[in-house]
């Protein structure tokens, strides 16, 4: 088969907005009990802002990368990709140092006979060598700091992948669809400590990156008269509507009751750690029906409403570790000072604002630091010299 | 109305005049609504006499010299014997700190055997979620204590974490409450969603449970609260659970 090249060099601008809106989502949702976060996707259906992330990761991945591989060859472009998992695995143990200080604080100031058997949570602090070292594995993995190490796991692995996918793109997907199924079959995972395993498990996860970079190097334009089909936007609506359903019954239980037995049993429970087949139907129905309001070349997307979330969404590393960081505070100000609802609503809105913020410093930094002065290699001029791996 | 409750709730119990329940505890009865009844509850309450079992870890007990009257298996006792005047109510409780669900069904077939229950209240969750036990392997307990609890002859009811502020940055609850929800579903078996009871007294400012102090009364307030909610909850069930077809039919008199 021949070999596919990345379909458009212009960047699509909706993988920007929605990786932003993506990032946004993560961080309301993973401020605790925020009211705010009753406006994110996840109460609503199967999947969440997650699949939107990681899909879209591996589009961006296969696309930027790929580029790379075309210069530079197999090599070059590896080290850049090993280079980026790199970055993220220091920018996990940055905000792992974070949250030990969140947790040191509320160790020594929490006294509430509520809460004996909670606070037992803290004891992993009378152990801090151990703790440590096993958070420098990425055994150890506090609340809401999953993704990350997920992240570099699944660019750890994707050269090859990516190899693979510019040769015989169905090979790489096919097999990559093998190895999930092989997951569940075997019910592989990578173990956690103390107990447990990765709560998003990487086995799993890699097929919803492999399949958004097989979309980034021409799957999508194969799949294009596929999904501009009346009849897979129609199943698209009917099994959103369904999931919708199925979640309000989540929230008031005599609407659950309505739910016949027999479907109950087919769809619990819904396994996020292993990436559930009803959570991939629900993220590839809502991409089927985004798509369809949202053409690549809509103009809203060049307009300044929709700019703020582009910006996140080009700078996703960034804005996502700001987010966690954001997150731990956010909920630090609902237990120190309130937890009003005015509260939760100013709280969501300036995290957003600062991710915003920070998005366009970064975005004005690397513009800045690419006019600069000084010899720099044109990174546009293919150089294939060296680069055959 | 808030300091009577806090003097019964501090109180020695035995013989004191019969307590109402507290209205603070009411503006979280939206809370209770459920779909399924509790056919075992009706039939032994018709009987007049009714068994309860609490099969719980930490967060059903409270420290101190009077935890174990003041913490809510015991309060449920009293709650149910005034919602249900004439009925024989006794509540035991299987109640250990750190036990996880598997834990807790590996022993769960002696205290069914001691205590007869026709109800059986399992509070479970917490130290799951601490030690992030695999969440198909919670789901898994989950399932296999209802169907020993049923086999026993008890009713379950599922009751989920504590609502937390403090700690919930640190222990991942959203994926084991998940999870109870759905095998609460999948049995037809009431949930008592304590976060969320627990969490709407927080923002309704009823208790303060953000506050870091060792506050043993508020604690016991809050115990106190949640049995009379649970014990409103069994008692709408058992309404619910009219005589059973098939059980019922041969010696129903009425």
């Amino acid at each position: 088969m021949a070999p596919l090249a990345p379909v458009s060099t212009e960047r699509d601008l909706r993988l920007d907005l929605f990786r932003g809106l993506a990032l946004w989502l993560i961080f309301l949702d993973h401020i605790p009990s925020n009211a705010v976060s009753w406006i994110t996707i996840r109460n609503y259906g199967f999947s969440d802002a997650t699949e939107i992330f990681v899909f879209i990761s591996g589009y961006t991945a296969a696309f930027v990368y790929g580029r790379a591989m075309d210069q530079h060859g197999f090599v070059v472009s590896s080290a850049r990709v090993l280079k980026r998992a790199w970055q993220i695995y220091i920018a996990h143990v940055f905000l792992f140092a974070i949250y030990l200080a969140e947790i040191a604080y509320v160790a020594h100031s929490f006294d509430n006979p509520l809460y004996t058997e909670e606070m037992g949570v803290l004891d992993f602090l009378k152990e801090p060598d151990i703790t440590i070292l096993q958070a420098l594995l990425l055994k150890f993995k506090p609340v809401n700091m999953d993704v990350l190490p997920l992240y570099i796991v699944l660019l750890a692995w994707f050269p090859p992948i990516l190899w693979l996918l510019r040769r015989a793109p169905s090979t790489a997907l096919i097999a990559s669809a093998a190895f999930y199924s092989l997951t569940w079959w075997f019910d592989w995972n990578i173990p956690a400590y103390p107990k447990g395993v990765w709560l998003f498990n990487p086995f799993a996860w890699q097929m919803l990156f492999v399949f958004g970079a097989w979309c980034a190097l021409g799957g999508a334009q194969r799949l294009s008269r596929w999904i501009d089909s009346p009849v897979v936007i129609s199943l698209a609506a009917f099994y959103l509507a369904f999931a919708f359903f199925i979640t309000m019954g989540w929230y008031f239980p005599r609407l659950a009751a309505l739910v016949p037995k027999f479907v109950n049993d087919i769809i619990y429970p819904i396994d996020k750690t292993n990436l559930d087949v009803l959570r991939i139907l629900h993220f590839l129905s809502l991409a089927v029906i985004t798509i369809w309001f949202v053409p690549r070349d809509w103009p809203a997307l060049k307009s300044p409403v929709a700019w703020p979330a582009i910006v996140c969404g080009q700078h996703s590393l960034e804005t996502f570790c700001l987010g966690v960081f954001l997150s731990f505070a956010g909920h630090f100000v609902f237990t120190e000072i309130s937890n009003g609802l005015p509260t939760q609503v100013a709280v969501s809105l300036a995290g957003i604002a600062i991710m915003v913020g920070a998005a366009a410093l970064v975005s004005w930094y690397k513009r800045v630091e690419r006019r600069g002065p000084g010899p720099r290699p044109p990174a546009a001029t293919p150089s294939y010299a060296g680069g055959a791996g | 109305m808030k300091r009577l409750a806090l003097l019964l709730a501090l109180l020695p119990l035995a013989g004191m005049a019969m307590a109402e329940q507290p209205a603070e505890c009411l503006v979280a009865q939206t809370q209770l609504e459920q779909a399924f009844p509790l056919h075992r509850v009706t039939a032994a309450i018709a009987a007049k006499k009714l068994n309860v079992l609490v099969v719980g870890a930490g967060s059903s007990t409270l420290p101190g010299a009077n935890g174990a009257k003041t913490a809510y298996p015991a309060r449920l006792q009293k709650a149910l014997a005034e919602l249900l005047p004439g009925v024989a109510v006794k509540v035991t409780a299987d109640v250990k700190a750190g036990r996880t669900a598997a834990e807790m069904v590996k022993t769960l077939e002696k205290p069914l055997a001691d205590a007869k229950p026709a109800l059986m209240i399992w509070q479970t969750g917490t130290v799951d979620a601490m030690q992030a036990v695999d969440a198909d392997q919670f789901s898994q307990a989950l399932d296999q204590g209802i169907n020993i609890a049923r086999s026993a002859g008890a009713d379950v009811i599922l009751v989920n974490s504590q609502y937390s502020p403090r700690t919930e940055s640190m222990i991942a609850l959203t994926t084991y409450a998940d999870n109870m929800r759905w095998v609460a579903l999948q049995h037809d078996v009431p949930l008592f969603n304590r976060f969320e009871i627990m969490k709407l007294w927080a923002d309704l400012g009823t208790f303060d449970l953000t506050g870091a102090a060792n506050k043993l009364d508020i604690a016991a307030r809050v115990h106190n609260c949640v049995a009379w909610l649970l014990a409103d909850l069994v008692n709408e069930a058992a309404k619910q659970g009219g005589p059973q077809t098939e059980a019922v039919k041969p010696g129903a008199g009425n």
